[in-house]
């Protein structure tokens, strides 16, 4: 269900009957194509992303069960405006981010400031004492962020979550544009649309910058857990479009505090490792004992300076939901300036009253696990059942501490290919966020998640969203 | 390259190389079957389960030996593992964890030939069963069509030496397990059954128009084993798979620094076959000889594994 009217990107409050200024040409399109051609087109893009593999393994189905994420051809638009807010926002919003993982892995300042609460970083289970005090080459923590956004109005966006672990969907990004670039070429000559296929190269760049100092022509690996997990097919594609090495933990070895990689030519050594496996699994001597995904001694490598991890191990710290609630106040703490891109309202189950709050009003709220991702463990009060509702009263009641809670949002909508023709379905958006030696970089683009049954509120993949193309357009032309 | 990687593209290599000659090898005795006259048809199954090894896992599962046993069990069963079937989910399981190193072309013609099969519950009818082999023939003609373009690096050179070692045994065993065909000891031997026989061997390994061509006579049975064994010119003969692999080793030494005892048997087994004349093989006994080429073959293979640490 969706709560209040939501905003439909495209049609704005006109309901279908104007676009919004500088998307006219999406709409004369939309009117002009015949219906039997969009799913034509459709089928076209399915058939592709099957052929070439881009599949998302869910977690609980069937070991190798692929399934693709379904695609729709509508493209979501941003206007040159709009994207100049929001890289704005982002930017600022990721240095302080990486500002806060020094700090609190560092001289916790913003602790004895008082301004973040010191029990909610230093107990919490995200915080990595393992790497209290040593610092990565230039401070950069958080190397790729993935910052999902949503929508409510024209000038209303708010941030929903920050990725700083391991963000994935970046691939959906690029091999969507390449899906649209192939299936509907013509909208590209009608729009001003920004290229995004410079990613990897900027993702390699923003590696290699990191480097340890001294390694000269450093050598960058893509670190995953193997071909079943679930974006294996996003490590692979990133590798190969970076020319980088995909390994797996058994292909590297740590000697002398030095890592290096098995070839056929004898062992070669490793400089940066885009990691693609959370903390736990990194390394069996430090983390989890039963790991067999990471590296024995990775850890002491890092640690010793002679391999830079990305992201750093420790940035979950900053992806935590009860962190999250703070991060208007660490944005000012960081930047002297106020947060550009406010949070969504959210109430901290930790506290008494946000808890009595929260319990009043579960059947309107959306509770989440301050750790949780990808939509496990979370309850979307408006359509949940009695016994849904029942089952997280009595979770929150036992460990508050592990929940916040949020209103449920109007988010916007964007045209959807549906069974029954073009309808508005409610979108997300998450951009990609590079920060290297040299500052930090976004790629005009990023990844819209759709959530395609008709009401829904639900976009992730691992629950059956669907995705969009997301257009950034160039400056236009001022009209004649 | 990582030594992972090198053995996922080798056995990518062999596992496609192995898919494509049970496609023939079932084509073939469906021909072969439906041509018999006298003997039953499942004498040329039983050959056919001989020839891929799977002759014991078959009596191990109880089923009886009809032409549709055979052909589900060297198309779909899952319960072999040398099974087409069961070819391609390697194959690809290999290609999607080295998904980076391999063209997308290649990727996509191992995917869509799994594709071909995964579903499928039976290969149906004998006319069913030529159609589902055809489309898979086709598919992997698409996956050596993208390597023949590949970029001559590591990455191919290591899935085409999976490919001619698997070439190497697959051939030997064709010859080995229809050798007494070709050693004439009974009355009938010339009869139209042995020439039905003959060119199911030939069209196995897709050599009935290389025969014509070479040798511009009718069959013999000694010409026959002459091409596969020592004729340059047909790629899927003995030698030409043996000269392949001193040459795919070569430029792996070349580019790697790597060279070896692979390449020392790989070396000797080919003077071995370019000394060699097809009347000296008979000589020595063809069936020796095969299981004896048989075996170094397989020892190449383990050398070739020691040799990049394949681990």
């Amino acid at each position: 269900m969706a709560a209040k009217a939501a905003f439909d990107e495209l049609w704005g409050a006109s309901r279908g009957k104007a676009a919004r200024p500088g998307l006219e040409a999406l709409a004369t399109w939309l009117g002009d194509t015949p219906p039997g051609e969009f799913d034509r087109r459709q089928q076209a893009a399915e058939t592709a992303f099957r052929t070439l593999g881009i599949t998302f393994n869910v977690y609980g189905d069937d070991e190798a069960a692929e399934r693709i994420i379904p695609f729709d051809i509508v493209p979501r638009i941003f206007t040159d405006r709009e994207w100049a807010r929001l890289s704005a926002g982002l930017e600022q919003r990721v240095r302080a981010i990486n500002a806060f993982i020094e700090d609190v892995y560092g001289p916790r300042r913003i602790l004895a400031d008082g301004v973040v609460p010191a029990d909610i970083v230093l107990g919490n289970p995200q915080f990595c004492v393992a790497v209290a005090g040593a610092r990565p080459p230039h401070g950069v923590y958080a190397h790729i962020c993935g910052i999902d956004l949503v929508r409510t109005g024209p000038e209303d966006f708010h941030v929903l979550e920050d990725n700083a672990r391991t963000p994935s969907g970046v691939s959906y990004m690029l091999e969507n544009r390449e899906a649209m670039l192939r299936l509907c070429p013509e909208l590209f000559d009608i729009l001003p649309v920004r290229p995004v296929d410079s990613y990897p190269e900027l993702l390699r760049d923003t590696l290699h910058s990191v480097a340890p100092p001294g390694a000269r022509d450093p050598r960058g690996v893509l670190l995953t857990p193997g071909h079943y997990n679930s974006a294996f097919y996003e490590h692979s594609f990133l590798a190969d479009n970076m020319g980088i090495e995909l390994v797996e933990g058994s292909d590297l070895e740590v000697d002398d505090d030095i890592v290096w990689m098995r070839t056929i030519e004898g062992r070669v050594r490793v400089d940066v490792i885009y990691r693609r496996i959370d903390d736990d699994f990194l390394d069996p001597l430090v983390f989890r004992r039963d790991s067999m995904l990471g590296v024995p001694g990775l850890m002491a490598a890092y640690l010793a300076g002679n391999v830079t991890l990305a992201n750093a191990p420790g940035t979950g710290i900053a992806d935590d939901k009860a962190i999250y609630s703070y991060m208007p106040e660490i944005v000012r703490y960081y930047t002297g300036e106020e947060v550009k891109l406010p949070n969504v309202e959210t109430w901290r189950c930790r506290e008494p009253e946000a808890l009595r709050y929260t319990l009043d009003n579960l059947d309107k709220l959306v509770v989440k696990l301050v750790d949780g991702s990808g939509g496990y463990g979370m309850l979307v009060g408006p359509t949940a059942s009695k016994n849904e509702i029942e089952r997280f009263r009595a979770a929150l009641e036992a460990e508050p501490h592990r929940y916040i809670a949020q209103p449920t949002l109007a988010l916007s909508t964007v045209p959807t290919l549906t069974d029954s023709g073009l309808a508005p379905r409610h979108v997300d958006f998450r951009p990609f966020v590079l920060t290297g030696a040299d500052g930090v970089t976004i790629v005009p683009g990023g990844l819209t998640r759709v959530a395609l049954r008709e009401g829904s509120l639900v976009v992730n993949s691992s629950q059956g969203g669907g995705t969009k193309d997301s257009f950034v357009l160039a400056p236009g032309k001022e009209p004649a | 390259m990582l030594s992972r990687t090198a053995s996922n593209l080798y056995w990518i290599g062999r596992y496609m190389e192995r898919a494509e000659f049970v496609t023939r090898l079932v084509e073939a005795t469906i021909r072969l079957s439906s041509l018999t006259r006298g003997e039953p048809s499942d004498m040329a199954w039983r050959s056919a389960l001989t020839v891929t090894g799977g002759a014991p896992i078959f009596e191990a599962t109880g089923g009886s030996l009809g032409a549709f046993n055979a052909r589900r069990f060297l198309t779909m069963s899952e319960d072999n593992p040398g099974s087409i079937r069961s070819c391609l989910a390697a194959a690809r399981d290999n290609a999607r964890a080295s998904r980076n190193t391999i063209p997308r072309e290649a990727w996509e013609a191992i995917n869509r030939a799994w594709f071909n099969i995964r579903d499928r519950a039976s290969p149906g009818g004998t006319q069913a069963t030529l159609n589902l082999v055809d489309r898979l023939q086709a598919e992997i003609r698409g996956f050596e069509g993208a390597l023949a373009r590949m970029l001559r690096n590591e990455a191919y050179w290591f899935m085409r030496l999976g490919s001619v070692i698997e070439r190497g045994d697959n051939t030997a065993r064709l010859l080995d397990v229809k050798y007494y065909l070709l050693l004439p000891a009974g009355e009938e031997v010339g009869g139209t059954l042995d020439r039905d026989q003959w060119t199911t061997i030939l069209q196995t390994v897709s050599a009935r128009t290389a025969y014509r061509l070479i040798y511009r006579r009718a069959l013999q049975p000694w010409l026959i084993a002459d091409l596969l064994i020592y004729r340059h010119e047909l790629p899927r003969s003995l030698v030409a798979s043996a000269e392949e692999t001193v040459e795919l080793l070569a430029e792996l030494g070349r580019r790697t620094g790597r060279q070896g005892e692979a390449d020392r048997l790989a070396r000797r087994r080919l003077a071995g076959l370019e000394q060699g004349t097809i009347d000296s093989l008979f000589h020595e006994g063809l069936h020796e000889s095969l299981r004896r080429l048989i075996r170094e073959n397989a020892a190449i293979d383990q050398a070739i594994a020691q040799q990049f640490r394949f681990g």
